[in-house]
């Protein structure tokens, strides 16, 4: 079971409550996109990925990124529980998606760019370093039915 | 993943915007990595204070990012530009290789926060090329 410190448990509820989705979601799939090119393999319908213009400017990829920001909402309202809220996640990325998890944590490190971005001097170390650990407790949920 | 030219032009156009504050960069990057990553701390057991504000860290800091800095200057050639360097850490420091890379992520996410409306993805990917070609070269000697 992971512990949480009422310091992370605040600052996750925090940066959560105050997330712009689909701003930031945008941003960080977006960016992820453009700094780790081969993450494009998993949108080969979204049309236009040619350069980074091309990848900030495509709707679908902003939609996208809403959906998946979206999707750590589970995470932030079960955080004592996140293994098993991820489970049918983790089956559907795994089994159906086919991402390789490594894809997780390049954008999880894209979402914590874009978060650190627009927290400026708010994103302080403490307040990094509970983002990331709930970022990595969120990967290892995703990636726990991988086989 | 080789650096192209425009990766080295997008990379000492970053350099020019964010000179002036380059060892605050490296003060807060390495100070952050000691943070986030604990792990990283086992290099400094011989420092007296290891939080972020601390004397040791901010010098620290600014000590590396002038080699960053130095090595955006020889950007053409960071093999040569490195092999001193790699050489202290393949047989002095033996810093795991693996520290390279937590060490870029903070260095990015600084400059990022310093930096919002400069940082674009376009920036990123350059920068994050740079860094990591950096630290190939910094594990040059290692074996």
């Amino acid at each position: 079971m992971v512990e949480w410190t009422e310091f992370e448990r605040a600052t996750i509820q925090d940066i959560f409550s105050k997330m712009d989705y689909e701003s930031v979601g945008h941003n960080a799939l977006a960016r992820c996109l453009v700094v780790y090119p081969w993450t494009q393999r998993y949108f080969g319908n979204f049309g236009n990925l040619y350069n980074a213009a091309a990848i900030m400017g495509n709707p679908l990829v902003a939609a996208h990124g809403t959906v998946v920001l979206h999707g750590l909402d589970k995470a932030v309202k079960n955080m004592d529980n996140i293994k098993a809220t991820y489970a049918e996640l983790s089956v559907l990325h795994s089994e159906k998606l086919h991402v390789d998890p490594d894809n997780f944590r390049l954008l999880a490190d894209c979402l914590t760019i874009v978060v650190a971005a627009r927290l400026g001097s708010g994103f302080t170390p403490d307040v990094q370093a509970a983002f990331q650990k709930f970022l990595a407790v969120v990967i290892s949920a995703l990636t726990k039915q991988y086989h | 993943m080789s650096l192209t030219t425009k990766d080295m032009s997008v990379v000492k156009a970053l350099w020019g915007k964010i000179s002036s504050k380059v060892d605050e960069i490296g003060a807060e990057a390495l100070g952050r990595m000691l943070v986030v990553y604990p792990q990283t701390k086992t290099y400094f057991s011989h420092w007296a204070d290891l939080s972020p504000g601390s004397a040791q860290v901010k010098k620290h800091g600014k000590t590396i990012m002038g080699a960053v800095s130095d090595a955006v200057s020889k950007i053409d050639d960071l093999p040569s530009a490195l092999s001193q360097l790699s050489e202290l850490h393949a047989s002095k420091l033996r810093v795991d290789p693996a520290n390279f890379k937590i060490l870029a992520h903070n260095i990015i996410v600084v400059t990022a926060m310093l930096f919002p409306a400069d940082f674009t993805p376009e920036v990123h990917v350059s920068l994050d090329k740079f860094l990591q070609n950096l630290a190939w070269c910094l594990a040059e000697r290692y074996r």
